[in-house]
């Protein structure tokens, strides 16, 4: 792929994602335009609704876009199967979902362990990163817990483990401290900023509705309708 | 990356340990079906050949009819043995110890007011010397009995029992049919034979006496031959069957209008009807093989819809469809190949009871354990396929959004 020098490892190019059809349709995204670079911490912010979520799926190629181009590190997505993806999500994504989607029935030491094991690490190896990963974000003790036995904060900080554990190029997180209480939410934070200081590369997509934590991010998206409303540095875009 | 999928197929099965096993009961009852017929079946075949083989080797029967008409079906068309050609493989053919004529019917016997309905077998002294079957009581036929066809008989403990209860029958006098007939002598027990039958359950006549009173006829049924010891029995059947061509006057190039069976014939043929059972009745239970497979593809679907979120959560985190397609495919494998080795263990478990219960020797084949062990991986593969398949083409956002 000859990739351009300019060119971010994300680019959107008008994305658009409609659901449903006639009356009932509901255009999702409309028009997105987003470049990306590799390294940036970007926060997303926007009314309920105004598809940020939908956008973070598109991102993190779980979703197809109903229309426009979308290259991730110089390749077109829409020309990728569906095992192709699979492999992207699995070597370069970690995503944290907004309703943290873990496995029930299943500890938070085999939920962090799921996508180490389909990258096909060793048991060893995987359970010690596994219980980094979970250390990382304040679970010690809580290993052998099943979803069912955790706070929703407890699962939400689960969720980051997960999407830590595999050290993916892009984080891509949905609201993670929607269900956590300031401390925990700083310390998430502190988290990722630490992470980047150790790996400049480290991209971060974040959607909040706290301006706190977007605070944190060096870039700032504000969507509205499924379009980019502002596009600047937090603390000024609120 | 196999022996995980296994471990997580293992931890999927026994979190629904109930589900599961219901899941697999067919399996496991067609399975133990399977094994329970084929161990029985092959129990009761050795058992057959070993009581044959017990009646002696050297045994021959011959009776009229072609072979091909298979066993008591005497073709009416083919002539009838006489006594002379008893007495003449007797005596003409030296691999011959001793031959008797036989020859059978029912009738009810009546002594004072008891009456019992039994077998009449007719033949002379030489069958009981030559089964070594002895006389608890009394004597043998004697020459002159044998060619005057007197009225005495010879009874088995069966028939001693129902008339006489626990009394002397020897020297009374019993009726059989129409004839006034003395006892001259009782058997000793026998018991059933392999085929469930009585051996006690017997009067016996000399020939003379049956042809003429109750046959009414000089015909002899069947002749019982015991070969010398020794001697093969493949040439003295060669014998005797030359020797029944000439008497009976058979040209050349004709079939034999008798035939001449050992008991080794005897036994395949009847080893041969317990397996065509054993295969009918082992299908029927196949077919409920099948039933069970079905109801793990029923399972499966359930499955696979149930847990379509944590199918999504798979592919999110970077699952590949064929991954998925084996988590699945490798569960309704492992389910069903439990089933099959309890199915086996179940199966064997009957076999060895039964067996016990009909006392016949109690025969697993391994062939047949591993047949029912690689046929239950082959259900879970078959049935388990479609449901995998439905879980490996799932898009990762519709199931992470499902309920
Ligand atoms: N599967 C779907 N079918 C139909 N409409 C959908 C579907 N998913 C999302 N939508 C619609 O798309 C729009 C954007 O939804 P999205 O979840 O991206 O919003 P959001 O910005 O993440 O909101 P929130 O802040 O509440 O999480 C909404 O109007 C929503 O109703
Ligand atoms: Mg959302």
């Amino acid at each position: 792929m000859a990739e351009d020098e300019d060119m971010p490892l994300i680019r959107m190019r008008g994305i658009t994602r409609v659901y449903g059809k006639g009356e009932a349709e509901v255009r999702a995204l409309d028009g997105l335009d987003l470049d990306i670079r590799r390294g940036e911490f970007v926060a997303i912010m926007g009314p309920s609704g105004s598809g940020k979520s939908t956008a973070m799926n598109v991102i993190g190629c779980l979703d197809r876009p109903t229309g426009g181009s979308y290259h991730f590190n110089g390749v077109e997505i829409a020309r990728l199967s569906h095992d192709q993806r699979a492999l992207l999500r699995r070597n370069f994504l970690g995503f944290v979902f907004q309703g943290y989607n873990l496995l029930p029935r299943t500890t938070a030491l085999d939920n962090v362990e799921l996508p180490l094991i389909y990258k096909g690490l060793p048991p060893e190896e995987r359970i010690a990163r596994a219980r980094q990963a979970l250390q990382q974000v304040g679970l010690e003790g809580r290993e052998h817990h099943d979803p069912s036995q955790l706070s929703g904060g407890q699962q939400q900080r689960v969720a980051m483990a997960r999407a830590l554990a595999g050290s993916p190029e892009v984080i891509l997180a949905d609201e993670p401290t929607g269900n956590l209480d300031t401390r925990r939410s700083v310390e998430i934070m502190q988290l990722l900023t630490g992470l980047r200081q150790e790996n400049p590369d480290l991209t971060i997509v974040m959607v909040t509705h706290e301006d706190d934590m977007a605070a944190y991010a060096d870039r700032l998206i504000w969507m509205v309708d499924g379009k980019i409303a502002r596009d600047g540095r937090p603390g000024k875009a609120a | 990356m196999l022996w995980e999928t296994v471990k997580l197929a293992l931890k999927a099965i026994f979190r629904n340990a109930l589900r599961s096993f219901l899941t697999v009961l067919g399996v496991v009852i067609g399975v133990a079906a399977v094994i329970a017929m084929v161990t029985v079946g092959q129990g009761s075949s050795d058992q057959v050949t070993s009581d044959v083989e017990k009646l002696g080797t050297n045994i021959l029967m011959i009776s009229p009819g072609q072979a091909r008409m298979g066993p008591g079906s005497s073709n009416a068309a083919s002539k009838p043995f006489e006594m002379k050609d008893v007495d003449r493989i007797a005596e003409e053919i030296a691999l011959v110890e001793t031959a008797a004529p036989m020859g059978s019917s029912s009738a009810t016997v009546v002594y004072g007011n008891e009456n019992y309905r039994t077998q009449i077998t007719a033949t002379d002294s030489r069958y009981l010397m030559a089964t070594d079957w002895p006389l608890i009581a009394g004597r043998n036929f004697n020459a002159a009995e044998e060619k005057a066809g007197r009225a005495v008989c010879i009874m088995g403990e069966t028939v001693r029992l129902e008339l006489f209860g626990s009394g002397d029958p020897v020297g009374q006098k019993i009726r059989i049919g129409a004839i006034s007939c003395e006892v001259i002598g009782l058997l000793e027990p026998k018991g059933a034979s392999t085929f469930g039958q009585d051996q006690d359950d017997v009067v016996m006549l000399p020939m003379r006496l049956f042809q003429r009173r109750i046959a009414g006829n000089r015909d002899v049924g069947m002749i019982y031959v015991a070969v010398r010891d020794g001697a093969s029995t493949d040439a003295a059947k060669a014998e005797i069957d030359s020797l029944l061509r000439e008497i009976r006057r058979i040209s050349p190039g004709e079939d034999d209008d008798f035939n001449v069976r050992d008991m080794k014939q005897i036994a395949s043929m009847l080893t041969g009807i317990n397996d065509v059972l054993t295969g009918m009745l082992s299908a029927v239970a196949a077919v409920s093989l099948l039933v069970g497979g079905i109801g793990i593809m029923n399972i499966m679907l359930v499955s696979v819809t149930e847990r379509t979120r944590e199918i999504g959560i798979r592919l999110a985190v970077g699952a590949q469809a064929r991954q998925v397609m084996m988590q699945f495919l490798v569960e309704a494998v492992v389910l069903s190949l439990l089933g099959g080795v309890l199915g086996i263990l179940l199966g064997l478990g009957l076999a060895a009871f039964a067996s016990n219960l009909m006392s016949i020797p109690f025969a697993p084949d391994p062939t047949v354990v591993l047949m029912a062990f690689a046929f239950s991986a082959v259900v879970g593969v078959i049935f388990g396929y479609f449901p995998a398949r439905a879980a490996a083409r799932m898009d990762p956002i519709e199931a992470l959004r499902h309920q």
